[in-house]
């Protein structure tokens, strides 16, 4: 099953290598991961989207919360959480499409960025699968190139992650 | 106070009371060594091969309380002690590894000697430092000596840049540290006690399996009272070996690959486990299907989170420092009006001694006209009272000495368990009898693993370290063969040593004693004489029987009652 699991990491040279690290010595799916700092720059904030049986992923959270540079560890798919995902994507846009592509992008809430005689670069935000059917209504043989940040989470209400 | 990088290593070294620190010089850490050179609290002990260096302080730390620490130089200083990093971080050695780096202004441009070792030994520590400014050494140091001997023990690596050791920076040494990201175990929960105490006392077939975790964690005398009290069988794992004292009736043997019978079966069949600093692993239950398919529940204490529930499904697990937590069971249960169940507690028995007449605990068939290596364990045990620290490397000697040789107290059985490290014994060896002066010590070894590090009977003799060498030589290496015997239809490939040194010559040659046995009947004589030279190293070839196999066995993949014994082929 599909995970989202959120850390707070010490902002330190390697921090992040040593989760990768973990990832790929214990054979564990890592199907996207984001990482920057936060308000408190001693730490990061990282949000990794995994996959696994419940064993696996019971694993995967105690690894993490073995390492010495990780603060604290929550999967926030145990409870109710928000997941947004950042998308830059460059189209085709050429003659009568322009304004059908301007359409799409407002009813998906997404905003020109960049425009040139030729090409619109959208911004997109949302959960990946909105993301997935933008891409799918916009149609593969006008994108010209796509770049997703991969999913960022926080906890619903008073779930919080903070030291 | 302004001291050079150098000078803040060598004070935290003496700060954290370190008397013997192993290690090999080079450029990387010449300014580290100069003032070494200049100071005698710390002594220094030059290895030969830089893995030589990390297994001595392996010794040092897992004969001892302490943290062992090793100073390597940067490049293949640092590779070379890879192996040794990884034996301890696999078997939980609380140890220290300074390992010296290129200058600063040199990393990432491939400098002489520079390798990446934050990177290369990340998989296999604890935790790792790169000190970029020498006014971080002194807190960088008490932080690795904390986490390399609190919570679950484990190498801690500092690599140190030339430049850094060579820079000045006022030294303080923190008087404590506390690291926000890690907060190792104390006490368990007291509710999870309760229960844990009530599971065992309703028990009708208890069983108790103990591992390293209990040597590590001094929790010897609370696991043997714990024992007593309830009246249940004892199992040791490879690693716990000693943490129970073997000559006990309630002691069934280790367990595992090559447990006794009746361990494995009373694992397999028990209603009620109470595991303790012990992690299920492959060696010690063999298939997991199998080992689920009788129902039990499991209680399961460990200092490592991560180390429950990850092969087996655990009913009550327990995170807690094992010494606080068997204390705390101890006391609910002494103080609570059930007993554990006399009469069931008796019928179990019947049947734990059934299995034990069966399996017969260890046994072979000795032989007059050829040497068997078990032999030469029972003998190394009668010789030396049961009572010596005793290094193995990797392979049947082992087994044979981990089976034979029964150990009465922890601390004095030293393997490389987990990672399976031939070369360890010797080493290990050395630093074991620097911090135990005046104990005897002996490596058993195969002709195999010996030659992995041999170039340290030259460190031996250096230091003076009379240990007692036993090498089971048997010209092939020999748990390879038995599994070429039984699994690959006897073809032997790449197992049998040719053109094997004179094993007696080469002691002598190293300024040793040497002694070749042949015969049954001089094992005993051999071993007395050899231990009667209280300040010799004695390197003992002893040429046993090739064909022996080490029984019993439960093979790869199977199940613990799956096992072969020794009348089965």
């Amino acid at each position: 099953m599909r995970h989202i699991i959120s850390l707070l990491m010490e902002n330190e040279a390697g921090a992040l290598s040593r989760v990768a690290g973990l990832f790929s010595a214990r054979g564990y799916n890592i199907e996207s991961l984001t990482v920057a700092p936060t308000e408190d720059p001693t730490m990061s904030r990282m949000t990794i989207v995994t996959s696994g049986s419940d064993a696996v992923i019971e694993q995967i959270n105690k690894q993490l919360n073995k390492l010495v540079d990780v603060v604290a560890v929550m999967d926030l798919s145990e409870g109710e959480h928000l997941e947004r995902e950042l998308m830059l994507v460059k189209i085709k846009a050429k003659g009568e499409d322009r304004d059908e592509l301007k359409r799409m992008t407002d009813i998906f809430r997404g905003r020109i960025i960049d425009v040139s005689n030729e090409t619109y670069t959208i911004e997109l935000t949302g959960a990946g699968s909105k993301l997935d059917n933008f891409l799918e209504a916009i149609g593969r043989e006008l994108i010209l190139e796509t770049v997703r940040t991969g999913a960022s989470g926080i906890g619903r209400g008073d779930r919080i992650l903070k030291l | 106070m302004e001291l050079t990088g150098a000078e803040i290593i060598i004070r935290c070294l003496q700060e954290e009371q370190v008397e013997y620190a192993f290690g090999y010089p080079g450029g990387a850490v010449l300014f580290i060594y100069d003032e070494l050179f200049k100071q005698d609290k710390v002594k220094h002990v030059l290895v030969r091969h830089e893995q030589a260096a990390v297994h001595a302080a392996d010794g040092y730390a897992r004969s001892s309380d302490k943290v062992g620490v090793a100073i390597v130089t940067s490049g293949p200083g640092l590779t070379n002690a890879v192996t040794g990093i990884a034996t301890a971080y696999m078997d939980s050695i609380p140890m220290v590894i300074i390992s010296g780096q290129v200058p600063t202004y040199a990393i990432g441009e491939d400098a002489f000697q520079e390798v990446d070792a934050v990177g290369i030994t990340r998989p296999c520590v604890k935790h790792n430092f790169l000190v970029k400014d020498p006014k971080d050494i002194a807190s960088t140091i008490k932080k690795a000596f904390y986490l390399a001997k609190t919570g679950r023990p484990g190498p801690v690596l500092v690599d140190i840049p030339k430049d850094v050791s060579n820079q000045k920076a006022h030294f303080e040494y923190p008087a404590s540290v506390s690291i926000r990201s890690y907060n190792p175990p104390g006490k368990a929960d007291s509710t999870q006690i309760r229960h844990a105490a009530q599971m065992l006392l309703e028990a009708k077939r208890p069983m108790i399996y103990a591992g390293g975790g209990v040597v590590q964690g001094d929790a010897s005398l609370q696991l043997i009272e714990l024992v007593r009290l309830l009246g249940a069988p004892c199992t040791n794992t490879l690693m716990g070996l000693g943490g129970f004292p073997a000559s006990d009736n309630q002691f069934v043997g280790m367990l595992g690959m090559h447990g006794t019978y009746e361990a494995n079966m009373a694992m397999q069949n028990c209603d009620v486990l109470l595991a303790v600093g012990a992690r299920f692993d492959d060696r010690v239950i063999g298939n997991v299907a199998h080992f689920a398919e009788v129902p039990r529940k499991i209680i399961h204490i460990d200092i490592d989170p991560s180390s429950i529930a990850k092969r087996v499904k655990v009913d009550l697990p327990i995170v807690a420092d094992l010494k606080l937590a068997l204390g705390e069971l101890l006391d609910v249960l002494k103080s609570s009006k059930q007993k554990p169940e006399a009469a069931e507690l008796a019928s179990w028995w019947k049947q734990v001694n059934e299995w034990r007449a069966k399996g017969g605990g260890m046994r072979y068939k000795n032989s007059t006209e050829v040497i068997k290596p078990q032999y030469v364990i029972e003998t190394l045990h009668k010789i030396t009272g049961g009572d010596a620290f005793i290094t193995s490397d990797v392979g049947q000697h082992q087994m044979w000495a981990a089976q034979y040789y029964k150990f009465n107290k922890p601390r004095r059985w030293i393997n490389s368990g987990g990672l399976g490290t031939m070369g360890f014994g010797l080493p290990a060896a050395m630093g074991v009898q620097l911090i135990n002066p005046g104990e005897t010590v002996a490596c058993v070894t195969g002709e195999g693993s010996i030659q992995m590090n041999i170039q340290e009977l030259s460190t031996c003799k250096q230091f003076n370290l009379p240990i007692k060498v036993l090498a089971l030589n048997n010209r092939y290496l020999g748990m390879v063969r038995q599994w070429q015997e039984f699994f690959h239809g006897n073809r032997y490939s790449q197992s049998y040593m040719d053109a094997l040194p004179d094993f007696v010559k080469l002691a002598e040659a190293y300024g040793h004693v040497g002694m070749l046995i042949e015969n049954p009947a001089d094992v005993e004589p051999a071993i007395k004489e050899a231990f009667a030279r209280k300040n010799d190293l004695v390197f003992m070839d002893f040429r046993t029987d090739s064909t022996e196999n080490v029984f019993p066995m439960v093979p790869g993949g199977k199940g613990l009652s799956e096992v072969i014994l020794a009348e089965d082929l």
